[in-house]
């Protein structure tokens, strides 16, 4: 596990010191910046406001940020030609995959923190307090950072297959179908016969990005259920796991030219 | 025990996207190379050298046959601890220091974390980059990258290091570095595969060479036996400044300095030249014998039409 965390650190310590990071403080700045024109311009939703769209902005710059540092975990690798002088040490091809995703997770991780502070910082500055209902916000964040768990392992897994415009491309036709996959579900329960059964079996294997959306009931201040909690987590670990033991394999067999 | 092995081993890539065919980027490769050799593996680009050392280090599958280093499959982890890699135009994180990078490998290849920084800094001091050990990969130049690229090939003290065109790129004094620190590696016992398409590299540094030639092996040896069967030539000098028709109809090789012309003939053809001098009343000179290169053995290996497309 050694190796796998050295290769996790490494890959944390390139997108730090890519800037990214610090464009994400900046924008937790900007949205603190925002509260303030919030409350100038709405009467009575302005904490609404600003959870709505602190959420909803950490988690479009962090899906982002997974997709297009996801994409490039392997491939940029291959091409660069680094992971030559990494697969030519005892490091094997299943060690490298995880230290990647690790280290991705990780960056976002941190990110995210960086940028829940921005919205914890113009929440306080609206009320100039912090409420009960405040920490139902770390829930929601907690969610957001699965949903990230989840875009990098398919952004990893296309990645071991496919160019990097591809994989993006199918990393963000992902996310779209899956923030609508209650909606799929929805249909799949009205249809009947074969049709019926491919819309069930395609709905159960897009993943569900939208069980991991409560922006908007952390919004109105409502609590979220510890089943939700326990339901969301099991799914991503056993989605994750599935995409990026999909990428081992792949990867494990194929021809680096 | 042989320090690297090939049995048949092959490679087939397919090309193309709609109409998919088939490109041999190695033939059935049987190869052994001796423990502590210096072993020269040549041939012009696109050859198969790169396919080769790809298939050494695991990171491409073979088509067929199969490969042992140090008597284990390519890719036993075991392996990998005693072996060192330098890739053709190596390219490292950018963003990190020539340290870091040095101490992520380390870290990558098992060296005791009490034994990591003794190590990164003597062979940052052994390659010459002592002084620039803190400062980022991006500002260097090709040829200080390519020390990293040895620094982290031999940081693990590798019983076996390959090296595909370790002197590309680099200019006189870079190519002489690297070649006295080669010949450093083989005081020390080490085994070294270097792949080169430069032969004076190879002339000066290995103990056997092979030929490898549109992913075929031509032909393997030590090189004063492989020379010794190119056809021999001979230097022939003479006073004046005529070079007659009987000699330039011999050879290409005619030179004139002053009063004095030389040509460089087949010895088979001596007769023949002195013949042509004596006709023309012109006073020989010295009759020299020219040792045949690795140059003119690699040059007579390929057939003259690969010779004339080259």
């Amino acid at each position: 596990m050694n190796r796998v965390a050295s290769i996790a650190s490494n890959t944390f310590r390139e997108a730090v010191r890519d800037r990214v990071l610090y464009n994400l403080i900046g924008f937790a700045l900007l949205m603190v910046g925002a509260s303030l024109l919030v409350g100038q311009i709405s009467i009575g939703i302005e904490r609404n406001v600003v959870i709505n769209l602190g959420l909803t902005a950490v988690s479009l710059f962090g899906l982002v940020i997974a997709v297009f540092i996801g994409i490039g975990l392997v491939s940029k690798e291959i091409e660069k030609k680094t992971l030559y002088t990494i697969l030519s040490r005892p490091v094997r091809r299943w060690e490298f995959i995880l230290g990647k995703f690790g280290g991705l997770v990780a960056t976002l991780v941190v990110n995210t923190f960086f940028m829940a502070l921005g919205i914890f910082a113009a929440v306080f500055y609206l009320a100039h307090h912090f409420e009960h209902a405040d920490a139902y916000l770390l829930v929601a964040l907690y969610f957001i950072i699965l949903q990230f768990v989840l875009i990098t392992a398919l952004a990893l897994l296309f990645s071991a297959f496919s160019s990097p415009l591809l994989s993006a491309v199918f990393a963000f036709a992902l996310f779209i179908i899956g923030t609508f996959a209650q909606d799929l579900r929805g249909f799949a329960a009205m249809v009947h016969g074969v049709p019926g059964w491919i819309a069930i079996a395609a709905a159960y294997v897009v993943p569900n990005f939208a069980a991991l959306n409560v922006i908007s009931t952390v919004a109105h201040d409502q609590p979220i259920a510890g089943s939700l909690v326990l339901y969301n987590t099991l799914y991503v670990l056993l989605y994750s796991a599935a995409a990026v033991a999909g990428a081992m394999l792949i990867f494990e067999h194929r021809n680096l030219k | 025990m042989p320090a690297i092995e090939t049995f048949g081993l092959e490679k087939t890539y397919t090309v193309g996207f709609w109409r998919k065919r088939p490109r041999c980027a190695l033939r059935p490769l049987n190869l052994a190379v001796e423990e502590g050799e210096v072993f020269g593996y040549l041939g012009p680009n696109g050859a198969g050298k790169t396919t080769t050392l790809k298939l050494l280090m695991g990171l491409v599958y073979p088509t067929a046959g199969s490969a042992r280093i140090l008597g284990l499959p390519v890719n036993d982890p075991r392996v990998k601890a005693q072996i060192g890699f330098l890739p053709e135009q190596p390219y490292f994180y950018d963003y990190l220091t020539a340290r870091e990078l040095l101490e992520y490998y380390a870290q990558l290849s098992a060296v005791e974390a009490r034994d990591r920084s003794r190590r990164v800094d003597a062979v940052l001091n052994r390659v010459g980059l002592n002084d620039v050990g803190g400062v980022q990969l991006r500002k260097f130049s090709k040829g200080m990258l390519q020390r990293v690229g040895i620094a982290q090939a031999i940081l693990h003290d590798p019983k076996l290091v390959f090296l595909d065109e370790p002197m590309s790129g680099l200019d006189p004094i870079g190519r002489r570095e690297v070649r006295d620190l080669m010949e450093s590696l083989k005081q020390e016992g080490k085994t070294i595969f270097f792949s080169t398409h430069i032969l004076s590299d190879a002339e000066a540094l290995c103990d056997r060479v092979a030929i490898l030639h549109k992913g075929e092996l031509r032909s393997i040896g030590v090189i004063a036996d492989l020379t010794s069967s190119v056809r021999g030539k001979v230097e022939v000098m003479w006073q004046g400044s005529v070079i007659p028709p009987g000699v330039r109809s011999l050879t290409a090789e005619c030179h004139q300095t002053g009063e004095m012309a030389r040509a460089i003939i087949a010895e088979d053809q001596l007769d023949s030249t002195i013949d042509a001098l004596r006709r023309a009343n012109l006073k020989l000179i010295s009759v020299t014998p020219v040792r045949a290169t690795l140059e003119d053995y690699f040059v007579e290996k390929l057939s003259p039409a690969e010779v004339a497309a080259r």
